[in-house]
């Protein structure tokens, strides 16, 4: 089994690196770029047995700093 | 009087943070990451700056994971004192030991320069060798120092007088200049500015020194 989480900033949490990349989108003539928000793609190989749960888990505990971040996870 | 220096893979302020102990008069031993105890009798744990296990994932993530950051929580817990630095602040945070995070400088540079500080509390054994309102000059060097904390933390670490150290001129974009906050109980201390920096003639200022001496003096007291 194949897990891809999605981890990012939560609204409301500046993101410099996301407004940075805006800026040069708009220095390149992207003009109609509004906001840019970065994250993090984590995929996990999981063997036999693994659960969505599990996953969860994992972010709650390391992959994701829910203080700061929020994540989704898409079980392929 | 003891105190324990934990060391990570890319710890690089842990020898400094020893020192500036032991002139405080301190009997310091270093502690390894992958040791699951801190010495017998240890009164405060330092919990260095540096990059621990290369920033990779958040800075601080993997280091909170580790089997002596279970002894400093556990240490945290039962009420010892603690003091982390720089990434040693971004480990405790990730401990869940301190409130908040610390994110990418608003900048987005990395930013190494003494910059001054305001003393906002002197109720705390790392700051009781200040007054409140006293401006002291201690380097920074992060590149993830800007403190956030949701609406309704950061009311509470002023409600209740736990902002040790704010920033005269904001360098980082941390929320309310907060450069440094203390645990509920007051014995553990995040921040990240460098106090050990500053703790020696020949580091050309010593505003630092007052937090070492002042915790050598009460410890030794206890």
């Amino acid at each position: 089994m194949k897990a891809r989480v999605h981890v990012m900033l939560k609204n409301g949490v500046l993101d410099p690196q996301g407004e940075a990349v805006r800026h040069a989108l708009g220095a390149l003539g992207f003009d109609k770029v509004e906001g840019v928000r970065q994250g993090k793609v984590i995929d996990l190989e999981l063997a036999e047995g693994a659960t969505e749960a599990d996953v969860t888990n994992m972010c709650e505990k390391l992959l994701a700093n829910t203080v700061i971040e929020s994540y989704s996870v898409e079980i392929q | 009087m003891k105190a324990a220096v934990v060391v990570f893979p890319g710890s690089n302020c842990d020898r400094d943070l020893a020192v500036a102990f032991e002139q405080a008069g301190f009997d310091v031993s270093m502690v390894w990451h992958k040791d699951s105890q801190l010495p017998e009798g240890v009164d405060i744990v330092g919990v260095p700056g540096g990059f621990s296990y290369g920033d990779y994932l958040r800075c601080g993530a993997i280091a909170a994971q580790s089997p002596i950051c279970k002894a400093v929580v556990d240490h945290a817990e039962r009420g010892g004192y603690a003091l982390g630095v720089c990434n040693g602040f971004q480990i405790l945070t990730e401990t869940g030991v301190l409130p908040g995070a610390l994110l990418r400088n608003a900048g987005l540079k990395y930013i190494c320069k003494t910059v001054d500080l305001t003393v906002a509390t002197s109720d705390s054994a790392f700051t009781q060798g200040y007054n409140a309102g006293d401006v002291i000059g201690v380097p920074i060097a992060h590149h993830d120092g800007n403190y956030y904390a949701d609406e309704a933390t950061v009311q509470a670490l002023k409600d209740q007088d736990r902002i040790a150290f704010t920033y005269v001129d904001n360098p980082n974009g941390s929320v309310a200049d907060i450069a440094g906050i203390l645990s509920e109980n007051r014995r553990v201390l995040g921040m990240m500015p460098h106090p050990e920096r500053a703790a020696d003639d020949g580091h050309g200022g010593t505003d630092g020194a007052a937090m070492f001496r002042a915790l050598s003096g009460l410890l030794t007291e206890a």
